[in-house]
Order: C-alpha cells, then sequence, then structure tokens
C-alpha cells in the first residue's frame, strides 16, 4: 500500500494536455488501487502480440528445439514427432492438402502469427512445469515447431526481431472476428 | 458425552412412550397429541421421521436433504473422462432436469476448462488484479480494495461454445447441462477502466488467469465498457474456486471460455492478441466466426425431458428456461404438436439481459404420442430456430450428417410415447 496513488491536480493536469489521446479524460476518482512500477508490469506482462514487442531477448534454432522437445518432456505427450500424442497434435497428418484449413487445427500451422506459437508455450507449456523454460528454449521450441510444419528452414534461428516477421501458411486468409457492438444481433441478415 | 443426562433426541428414540408428551419441535413424533408412528395410516398425524441430528458442521454449513440426490457429471464433450488420472477436470454438466426457478446453485454450476487446468487454490489476500496497456494509470488492485469500489450485482448465465444436443444424449443435461445462471457481485470492469484512464487507441483488452496455463483471450474494449463484471460473488457468496475464486471475469452473453477465472491481468491492446484462445476462435467465414461470439436466443424444456415418465394422461404445467446473449427474453413458445402449433408460455418473474428466463406452459395430455419443444425471441428480435430452419439458411440438406454452424442455439424436440415415457426428439 506504500504507493498509493494521490489522486490530485497535478496528476490530471497533464492528462488534460494531452486530452487527445484519451476516451475518458478524467481524473481518477476513487483513489483506489496503487500504481505498479514499469519492472513490476514488465515481470507480469507474458502477452506476446503479433509485433513482438514484448518479446524478451534471446534465439533459437531447430536442431536445439529439436532436442529440447524430447528432454523436457514435450514429446511425451505431444507424440515424438508431433503427432499422435494425447495432448494436441504439433503437425498436420494430412500436411500436403492444398487447403490449409484442411490440415487441422495445428497451432505451429494455422496460427497467423508465430508470436501466438511463443506466447503458448512460454505461458503454458511444459505440463506441471508451465513457466519454467527460458527464452532461449522457447525460442528454440518454436523454431522447431515452425521447422517440422515447413513454415521455416531447419538452419533459422529466431530471436526478437526475426519471429515475429515469420511468414505464417495462413497469411490473412482467416476471417476476422466481427465488430461487436452492444445491442445488437449477433450476425446481421441471420434471424435467428 | 457418557455422563451426559437423558437429551431430546433419546426421548425422541424411545418413540411412543413419549408420545404427547413432548412440545421442543416440529420434528416431534406427536404434534397432534395422539399416538404416532409411521406404521399408523393415520392421517391426522404425521409420521414420525427420523431425526436429522444437528452437529457443528451442520450449523456452520447446511446440507440439504439425502433424499435429494441431483448430481453433476462428467459431459461427454470431447470425451474425455473427467477427472483424469491426474485428478484434472474437464467439462461439468448442470442437472438442468432437476432445476427450479433460475438460480444454478453453485455447487451444480457447470465447470468448464480449456486444457482440463489445475484448479489453483487461490489465497485471496495475495491476490492481484493489475490492469495495464494504453491506459493514463496502470493500476494494481487487492481484493480488499475492489470490495471497496462500487459493486453491482446481477443475475447471469454462462454457456459452454460446446454446448450441443446430439442425437446419442439421452436428457436434458446431456444435451444442454453446459449452462448456468448465477446472481454475481462484484465491481464493473468500466468502473476499474475510468480509474486507470482507457487511451484513445485502444480496441481491445486481453484477460488473463492464474491457472497454471494462465488462459488468455483478447475481447472488444466495447464489451469492457459495456456490462463485465470482475465478480469476487456468487449467489450471496465467494465465487466457488471451480468458478474462478477469488475474482472471475464476467462477459455477460458471450460464450463461455471468455468469463477468464482466476483473473490476475487486463491488459488494454489497440488490435487482436491472437492469444491461443484467440487462434481457436479463428474461422475461414466470417459469419461463422461471428456466430461462435455473442450466444444466440436459446431454451428448451427441462420438465418433462428426456429420460422422464410422465404417470398417465391429464394436466402437466411444461416447464424449461430460456436465455440469450443479445438481452432479455421477450417471448416464449412452446408447441405440443411437434412444432406445428406454437402457444406464449408464461414467465415465472421478470426477464433479466443475459440471463435464465423461467417459462411455464399449462398443458393436458391426451396420452398420445407428441413431440414438445419450445423456442423463444429476445429483446432484438432474434429468434430461436430449428434445426431444419438453421439448415435452409445455410442451404444445405437437414439430415443426419448436418451440423449447425457457430454455437447451436436450436429447439430440442422432446418425444413422449403413449406410455409416457420422454427421449430425446433428435435420437
Amino acid at each position: 500500500m506504500g504507493s498509493r496513488r494521490i489522486v490530485p491536480f497535478a496528476f490530471v493536469l497533464p492528462v488534460l494536455l494531452i486530452g487527445g489521446a484519451t476516451v475518458v479524460a478524467q481524473g481518477p476518482s476513487f483513489g483506489i488501487g496503487r500504481t505498479p512500477s514499469p519492472e513490476e508490469i514488465k515481470a507480469l506482462d507474458i502477452s506476446i502480440g503479433p509485433t513482438g514487442e514484448e518479446l524478451p531477448p534471446g534465439k533459437g534454432t531447430a536442431k536445439e528445439g529439436a532436442q529440447l522437445y524430447r528432454t523436457k518432456g514435450c514429446a511425451a505427450c505431444h507424440g515424438a514427432e508431433g503427432i499422435g500424442g494425447a495432448a494436441p497434435n504439433l503437425k498436420s497428418k494430412d500436411p500436403k492438402n492444398p487447403d490449409l484449413w484442411a490440415r487441422g487445427r495445428i497451432l505451429p500451422l494455422r496460427a497467423p502469427f508465430a508470436t501466438t506459437v511463443w506466447d503458448y508455450i512460454n505461458r503454458g507449456m511444459p505440463l506441471n512445469r508451465e513457466g519454467t523454460l527460458t527464452a532461449d528454449e522457447v525460442y528454440s521450441l518454436t523454431a522447431f515447431l515452425l521447422f517440422i510444419n515447413g513454415v521455416i528452414p531447419e538452419d533459422q534461428a529466431l530471436d526478437q526481431q526475426s519471429l515475429p516477421k515469420v511468414k505464417m501458411p495462413i497469411g490473412d486468409n482467416y476471417a476476422s472476428l466481427p465488430d461487436w457492438k452492444p445491442r445488437t444481433k449477433r450476425l446481421q441478415g441471420y434471424p435467428y | 458425552m457418557g455422563s451426559k443426562p437423558l437429551n431430546r433426541r433419546a426421548l425422541l428414540k424411545s418413540g411412543a412412550a413419549f408420545a404427547g408428551g413432548l412440545t421442543l419441535g416440529a420434528a416431534a413424533p406427536a404434534l397432534g397429541g395422539q399416538q404416532s408412528a409411521p406404521q399408523t395410516p393415520d392421517h391426522h398425524a404425521p409420521p414420525s421421521w427420523p431425526m436429522i441430528k444437528g452437529d457443528k458442521d451442520m450449523i456452520a454449513y447446511g446440507d440439504r436433504s439425502k433424499y435429494v440426490t441431483s448430481v453433476r457429471i462428467a459431459h461427454p464433450v470431447g470425451g474425455r473422462p473427467s477427472p483424469d488420472q491426474f485428478g484434472l477436470t474437464f467439462h461439468i454438466a448442470t442437472p438442468l432436469q432437476d432445476s427450479v426457478g433460475v438460480i444454478t446453485p453453485s455447487s451444480l454450476h457447470y465447470v468448464a476448462t480449456t486444457r482440463g487446468a489445475f484448479m489453483p487454490d487461490i489465497d485471496p489476500k495475495a491476490h492481484r488484479l493489475m490492469i495495464h496497456g494504453l491506459v493514463d494509470r496502470p493500476l494494481t488492485f487487492t481484493m480488499e480494495d475492489l470490495k471497496r469500489l462500487p459493486s453491482v450485482t446481477r443475475l447471469h448465465f454462462i454457456e459452454c461454445a460446446g454446448n450441443r444436443s446430439s442425437r446419442a444424449a439421452k436428457n436434458v443435461q446431456q444435451t444442454h447441462g453446459m449452462v448456468s445462471c448465477a446472481e454475481w457481485t462484484g465491481v464493473l470492469l468500466s468502473t476499474l477502466l475510468k480509474e486507470c484512464g482507457v487511451k484513445g487507441s485502444a480496441k481491445w483488452f486481453v484477460a488473463e488467469g492464474a491457472e497454471e496455463v494462465k488462459g488468455a483471450s483478447s475481447m472488444p474494449i466495447a464489451k469492457a465498457m459495456d456490462d463485465c463484471i470482475l465478480a469476487y460473488g456468487m449467489n450471496g457468496e465467494a465465487v466457488r474456486p471451480q468458478n474462478g475464486f477469488p475474482l472471475r471475469l464476467m462477459v455477460p452473453g458471450f460464450e463461455g471460455i471468455f468469463h477468464t477465472k482466476y483473473i490476475r491481468r487486463i491488459k488494454i491492446v489497440d488490435r487482436y492478441y491472437m492469444n491461443y484462445n484467440d487462434f481457436g476462435h479463428l474461422d475461414q467465414e466470417a459469419k461463422i466466426a461471428a456466430l461462435e461470439y455473442q450466444i444466440g436466443p436459446k431454451s428448451v424444456i427441462t420438465f418433462p425431458s428426456g429420460e422422464q415418465r410422465l404417470p398417465g394422461k391429464g394436466f402437466y404445467e411444461i416447464s424449461g428456461l430460456a436465455w440469450s446473449g443479445g438481452g432479455a427474453i421477450k417471448l416464449v413458445e412452446v408447441s405440443t404438436d411437434g412444432g406445428k402449433k406454437w402457444n406464449k408460455a408464461e414467465f415465472k418473474g421478470t426477464p433479466q439481459r443475459m440471463a435464465f428466463t423461467r417459462f411455464g406452459y399449462q398443458w393436458n395430455w391426451d396420452g398420445s404420442e407428441t413431440e414438445i419443444l419450445s423456442r423463444c425471441t429476445d429483446e432484438l428480435g432474434q429468434v430461436q430456430p430449428t434445426r431444419a430452419q438453421i439448415a435452409k439458411y445455410w442451404n444445405k440438406p437437414y439430415d443426419q450428417t448436418f451440423t449447425v454452424p457457430g454455437l447451436d442455439n436450436s429447439a430440442q424436440p422432446w418425444h413422449i410415447a403413449s406410455d409416457g415415457s420422454v427421449t430425446n426428439g433428435f435420437a
């Protein structure tokens, strides 16, 4: 509670000055809550968006990833080759199908951005030891999964700069979600 | 204990000898002052039921009657066993066939997890909610902080995207059990966002849970400012761990997965963030993507429903539930002749937005074979369809291979045989 915010004038003023950038150009009204430090935010912010701006430093290749895939236990649930385990497949059973959508819901193949693969390995893997992988290990595993799906060559190293630039095969061949508005039918023209 | 004097329990046990002499309470066997015993067919005297013994636990937190045995079941969605060998639970369906009114008791509320996630055992004193990203003032709230802020209490349903009837389903718990409705109490997300000051470039927000997979979803900022609730209360007490203790996000009317449990962080962003859950929402067709977001108008008859049996012809009040992600229910109609004629049903209580509405329809069954079903209309004018109508809309033949695109809000037919047995009309 030490850094509880101070409500006042000095704080509100700059908000008004850059008012064009704010939707709600009003000062805080309850004075409840604590301002987290930039370091605190950075430590908790594991959301890696499509631009990759939140990615940490580090790098890795598919070769390193292949080894980690075995030693970190990935193969036990996802299958030695990324197919046929108890957990979701990481490689298509029908990789030659010209319709990418028919190849299955494979994260490192159908995701529109490689950042989604990195983000999910980092936040949710491996089972029971989530959050224990180093940044290098996550880059390596991401490279391995993209390699076995034919997205990148085996020797391509992924890092902060190159990962967001990976061209995923789906491109923009997917429907964006609706521009939702309150009190609106879920689909215009659909009676149901 | 041994030296206790003769107590009331012992007196009750000794039964008939004291008949007429006890005046203490409702459980006494002889309120009428007459000799009474269960085997005595005397209409003036209640039977002498055994006593439910009071103990510390009963005083602290009450139990239901042992004669009420309605329970949740592992839902057949995806065919994963629940609990599995690690004790993980996946999809648990609520017993709608036994429900009354519109509130699902917390202990019977449906449960779903995306990856069979662990249920985290969170100490609320250590739990924090951080809001950051495209805001003027990032803020971190303790549970104590949140409870100081202005609160709202609202009825809202939550429904899983996989709540879909099938030919194999036998009863309404299996066809529709992945939906529940509770009274939720908490702080509007808009209240917190006004404290933080949302920047004009904000378009989406990402909500993230504290469970081990840190499940995260992108949602429109317009929804955040409209009616999302950070809920700490459920049906008059704290949210249960299976439902997100100590804090969960309510996204009224949206598909269940968005109602982020154990919520610990909200990031305000300028684009769809393509989290793992978001990737799961992608579709080839914009129309189908739209139908997998906000829940459509939906209703189902819970009595009489699959595996129940009508004892004979005569009067029955048909009872059921209606709900819609589009707002309040405006109209429910019931057909007792397989959908040829539709009759207006009666509302039990006032319909509320994105909440269950209980309906009833008074019916005299003539004892002949028939099919009953319900349909509803919401405040936006969206009408619950039959599967045949949906097939027609998509220009697809309506046969056994037809699958409803998007979330399935089709009407559920229940077949009633002349012997009164009720079965799934899709079977």
